[in-house]
């Protein structure tokens, strides 16, 4: 074998898929075997019953579906009719909304956490109560004080991604080797200088983890969110074509689900491996 | 007297140990250099050598006691003193240019990009590491980290350089060649040098003053040996020198046996602020060789 490991690995990942697209495939084909019936009583059996498939959708109905959505992802035909690129451009708006409004909040307290051993424990009790509640738990609450649903998506997406950001952060202001922190003192650089010149190329690794992380979990909180609230969004599609009872539809948003948070992932460690130096 | 350029006055360090009481590095410790001196300090590790440095750089503070270098009272660190660190120190997200123009740029706040970058490169080519400029120190060797180091601590043309063990994590080959470029830009620059060391040879080949410490807690400068060989000396003859031997032997009986014993060999006649000043193999010596007798003996009965 003189394959590279990359494509063995990808050679193992097709026969995965192939072999689980076949089990589905022959799980969700159905009995041809149908009993004959009243029509009367036909209409209120499944189809299963009268025509002998499955309820479950096979790969096949989703793939149609897929195609039918990724042709024409941006239609608009009233509230309750979205094409699902609008939808997960509503998602991944309110995402990246309350995310970089976690990003300015999150790095500078971080910072001050991070570099004033005061602050850090005076800060602590707060962020160990807050930082272990569940961001949806925050919905009412800002229902009632923001009125307005959609920036209370946009507040529950800023809740959820500030702690992993801002303790990342703290811990990497904090753990600069202090050597360079003395090179800076020798040289005579100012705080502010040496915040910037000195201590963030030095934390921004794990600054850029924290950030990573809070993208994912945003990403996951955001479905919940839209689900709670409604109108728009991806996580109001999954809900929505549940409550149609389009099961090829919420599978089809899962898999998108899955593919724009891979996406978001992939940037961030993009931007982590921008700032990562060797040593 | 000569007028003392960097002096040391009576500094103390003591810290809160670990079982409640207090744990006393050094006390009352007194050194002065002058300028344009190459001054090596050598003592076993744990005697306070490290913060004797880190004080002069401003980076570790005096339990009691003032630093006073060119007739002003050091507060903090200063770009008058540079400090070359054992582990280089270099920021690895720069490059070598880089590193040297941030210490460039951090003394002369205003220059523009081109005149900070001409400076740097004066030095970087000082060091022998043209053509390395644009490279991260990760892709660097030890040795030419450590030229990194001394390019960016010669950069800012400071008044005194200190120099913790800076070649003590390098190869033989590499140690040697340093050494020489360091003496040379050392003369060339007429620069004030105050470096840890815990090679006889690099401090004999060096220094033209070694200040010997005896071991710690409680560690006091025990003598001060004058290097009695010429100033100008070469790297391979300098062991062919007739006194480079009792300059050599007199340090290596002092780290084995009297750095330990020094207490009991003065008897408390020892005076703090008159450390004796010794050249070996070219006066008699006999107070100093008496001594070594002495206590090689009573070592040995041990």
């Amino acid at each position: 074998m003189t394959h590279s490991l990359t494509l063995r690995a990808a050679l193992v990942s097709v026969s995965i898929l192939v072999v689980f697209l076949l089990a589905w495939h022959l799980a969700t084909r159905g009995t041809s075997a149908v009993q004959q019936m009243d029509p009367e009583y036909a209409k209120l059996m499944g189809l299963t019953a009268t025509q002998g498939k499955s309820a479950m959708p096979g790969p096949l109905d989703v793939g149609a579906k897929l195609w039918e959505h990724l042709r024409r992802p941006f239609y608009d035909n009233g509230p309750n009719d979205k094409g699902v690129g609008i939808q997960l451009a509503y998602s991944i708006a309110r995402v990246a909304l309350g995310y970089l409004l976690a990003v300015a909040f999150a790095l500078p307290i971080g910072f001050l956490i991070g570099m004033s051993p005061l602050m850090n424990r005076a800060l602590d009790p707060f962020i160990q109560v807050l930082k272990p509640i569940s961001p949806l738990a925050w919905m009412p609450l800002a229902l009632y004080t923001i009125k307005d649903s959609g920036l209370s998506s946009i507040f529950v997406i800023f809740i959820c991604s500030l702690w992993p950001m801002m303790i990342n952060t703290a811990f990497g202001v904090a753990s600069v080797r202090r050597e360079w922190l003395n090179v800076a003192k020798t040289l005579e650089v100012g705080t502010f200088r040496r915040a910037f010149t000195i201590i963030l190329p030095a934390a921004a690794p794990t600054i850029l983890t924290g950030m990573r992380i809070s993208i994912g979990i945003a990403w996951l909180v955001i479905v919940a969110a839209e689900m709670l609230v409604g109108g728009t969004g991806i996580g109001y599609f999954v809900w929505n074509e549940w409550n149609n009872l389009s099961i090829t539809n919420v599978i089809n948003a899962i898999l998108l689900i899955g593919v724009v948070g891979m996406l978001l992932d992939l940037l961030l460690a993009r931007a982590t491996k921008l700032v990562t130096f060797p040593e | 007297m000569t007028q003392k350029f960097i002096s040391i006055e009576g500094i103390a360090k003591r810290f809160p140990a670990a079982s409640g009481g207090i744990t006393t590095v050094f006390e009352d410790l007194w050194l002065s250099m002058q300028r344009g001196e190459f001054t090596c300090i050598i003592g076993h590790s744990g005697c306070g050598k490290t913060t004797v440095l880190n004080i002069l750089a401003g980076l570790d503070e005096t339990s009691s006691g003032a630093v006073i270098v060119d007739n002003q009272a050091i507060e903090g660190p200063s770009l008058d003193r540079a400090v070359i660190f054992q582990t280089h120190a270099l920021l690895p997200w720069l490059t070598v240019m880089g590193n040297v123009s941030y210490a460039v740029s951090s003394k002369w706040r205003n220059w523009k990009t081109p005149r900070v970058r001409e400076r740097a490169q004066k030095f970087i080519d000082l060091v022998g590491l043209n053509g390395a400029e644009s490279k991260r120190p990760a892709e660097l060797s030890g040795g030419m980290k450590q030229r990194v180091g001394i390019a960016r601590a010669l950069s800012i043309e400071p008044k005194i350089m200190l120099m913790d063990e800076p070649f003590s994590a390098l190869d033989a080959l590499t140690r040697g060649t340093l050494q020489d470029e360091v003496r040379r830009i050392c003369q060339e620059t007429d620069q004030t040098v105050f470096m840890i060391t815990h090679d006889v040879d690099e401090a004999i080949y060096l220094a033209d003053r070694i200040v010997l410490m005896t071991n710690g807690p409680g560690a006091v400068v025990a003598e001060i040996v004058e290097n009695p060989l010429p100033k100008e000396r070469k790297r391979h003859e300098v062991h062919k020198h007739p006194l480079f031997y009792p300059v050599r032997n007199h340090i290596i009986d002092f780290l084995v046996s009297r750095s330990k014993s020094f207490a009991q060999e003065m008897r408390g006649r020892h005076d703090p602020r008159h450390v004796p000043t010794v050249r070996p193999g070219t006066e008699p010596v006999v107070v100093t060789d008496s001594n070594v007798l002495r206590l090689g003996g009573h070592t040995a009965a041990h």
